[in-house]
């Protein structure tokens, strides 16, 4: 098809999705009504739990076995990822070269990284009290580690980031929410039901199985989302095809849209025999060309 | 008028599905997914959405004194989140192989078959 006629039969599709979502529209209840029967039920049988945060009641309690099935969704997106991002026969790893890094940005970023570790840990800790859980602190662990890139270089991010180790963590997190699950069932219940004691309310041993459940996806974000981006960063920083014979026209195509070889074209005196055929995988300042 | 953020919703998804049928980079292809998911968080949000309503968190409310918004479809957006960010992921990790493979990521230029 043409790009006119797509863009024709696009229109088309296009006006008639809007009107039929404007007239869906008007037949929604209206904005800012105060009709929620779901959610007024919700917030009883949250209070009920003892669990001060409704969401995280609705998500880990009431629609626990929804939240296994979004986590599963998480865990399968990890492992293709890693499997579709592997390092393939015709590639070769090429270890960083350590990289200069500003000071300010150094001591910055080595400054926040024990915060921002600490409150990721805290906003899955207190998933089933205030906004958070899991997922929100697992992303902000995840994140915290990576500020060790920015502070060093990706040695030293390397150090701390064993992937089989965050893969097994992984793996680790979903099957801790399984077991939890299976929990109710040897309690005499249904699967995922909340079986134990529903605490004090607003402590931090309130919600029963809730912050439990928190945990094991805390875990499980956490070490996916490293491994995600491990696969990434490996793909951008370490992984190359140098005996593919149209290597250098990928890598310069990669410079092109912005990856880390872009700043020693700008910032340093062009270097003779450096181009083509030698790939460089990182932004080291002093690089030495080979 | 109370139809506005319903419509916002409707016409979020819309710019995402244009950007997508018109789109000549696949990574470029992938944001605009992205705003078409963007568009489930309006809406979801929007119907959730009570008058003078807090957030539905009692920790530091006392349960009765003030109306919350709907939990329901918080916890609902939370998951669409969650699902729009992995998928993303692995969407991003397709991309990458098909420009190592094909040396292009322009879909139209993907037509033909290669083993």
């Amino acid at each position: 098809m043409s790009r006119r006629a797509r863009l024709w039969v696009l229109a088309v599709g296009g006006l008639g999705l809007a009107v039929l979502l404007f007239a869906a529209s008007l037949e929604l209840p209206g904005f800012g009504g105060d009709w929620h029967p779901y959610g007024v039920r919700a917030v009883e049988a949250a209070l009920a739990r003892h669990t001060s945060n409704v969401v995280a009641a609705v998500n880990f309690d009431q629609r626990a076995f929804d939240t296994l099935g979004e986590e599963s969704i998480l865990f399968c997106a990890a492992l293709g990822t890693v499997v579709l991002l592997r390092q393939t026969s015709d590639e070769h790893r090429v270890r960083p070269e350590p990289a200069r890094v500003a000071p300010p940005v150094r001591r910055y970023a080595l400054v926040a990284l024990p915060v921002t570790l600490l409150i990721g840990l805290y906003i899955v800790a207190h998933g089933q009290l205030s906004p958070g859980g899991g997922f929100q602190g697992g992303v902000v662990v995840a994140t915290a580690l990576h500020l060790l890139y920015i502070a060093v270089d990706y040695r030293a991010l390397e150090r701390i980031r064993p992937i089989g180790l965050y893969a097994m963590a992984d793996a680790a997190g979903e099957a801790a929410y399984l077991l939890l699950g299976a929990a109710g069932l040897i309690a005499g219940t249904a699967y995922l039901a909340n079986v134990l004691p529903y605490g004090t309310f607003n402590t931090l041993a309130s919600g029963g199985t809730v912050p439990l459940l928190n945990a094991a996806v805390g875990v499980e974000v956490a070490s996916g989302v490293v491994v995600l981006l491990a696969s990434f960063l490996d793909q951008a920083v370490e992984i190359v095809d140098a005996d593919d014979p149209d290597s250098s026209g990928r890598n310069s195509d990669q410079d092109n849209s912005g990856r880390p070889r872009a700043p020693d074209n700008s910032d340093q005196p062009p270097a003779p025999d450096t181009s083509g055929r030698t790939p460089t995988p990182h932004n080291p300042p002093e690089e030495k060309p080979t | 008028m109370s139809v506005l953020p319903y419509l916002v919703a409707g016409w979020i998804f819309l710019i995402g599905c244009y950007g997508l049928a018109t789109s000549r980079n696949l990574i470029h292809a992938v944001g605009c997914l992205a705003v078409c998911q963007a568009s489930t968080y309006v809406l979801l949000l929007a119907v959730g959405y009570r008058d003078g309503g807090t957030a539905p968190v009692f920790s530091d409310l006392k349960p009765g004194t003030r109306p919350v918004v709907d939990p329901v479809v918080q916890a609902l957006t939370l998951t669409d989140v969650v699902v729009g960010a992995t998928v993303t992921a692995l969407l991003l990790a397709l991309v990458v192989q098909v420009g190592k493979r094909h040396g292009t990521v322009d879909p139209d230029e993907l037509s033909e078959l290669r083993g």
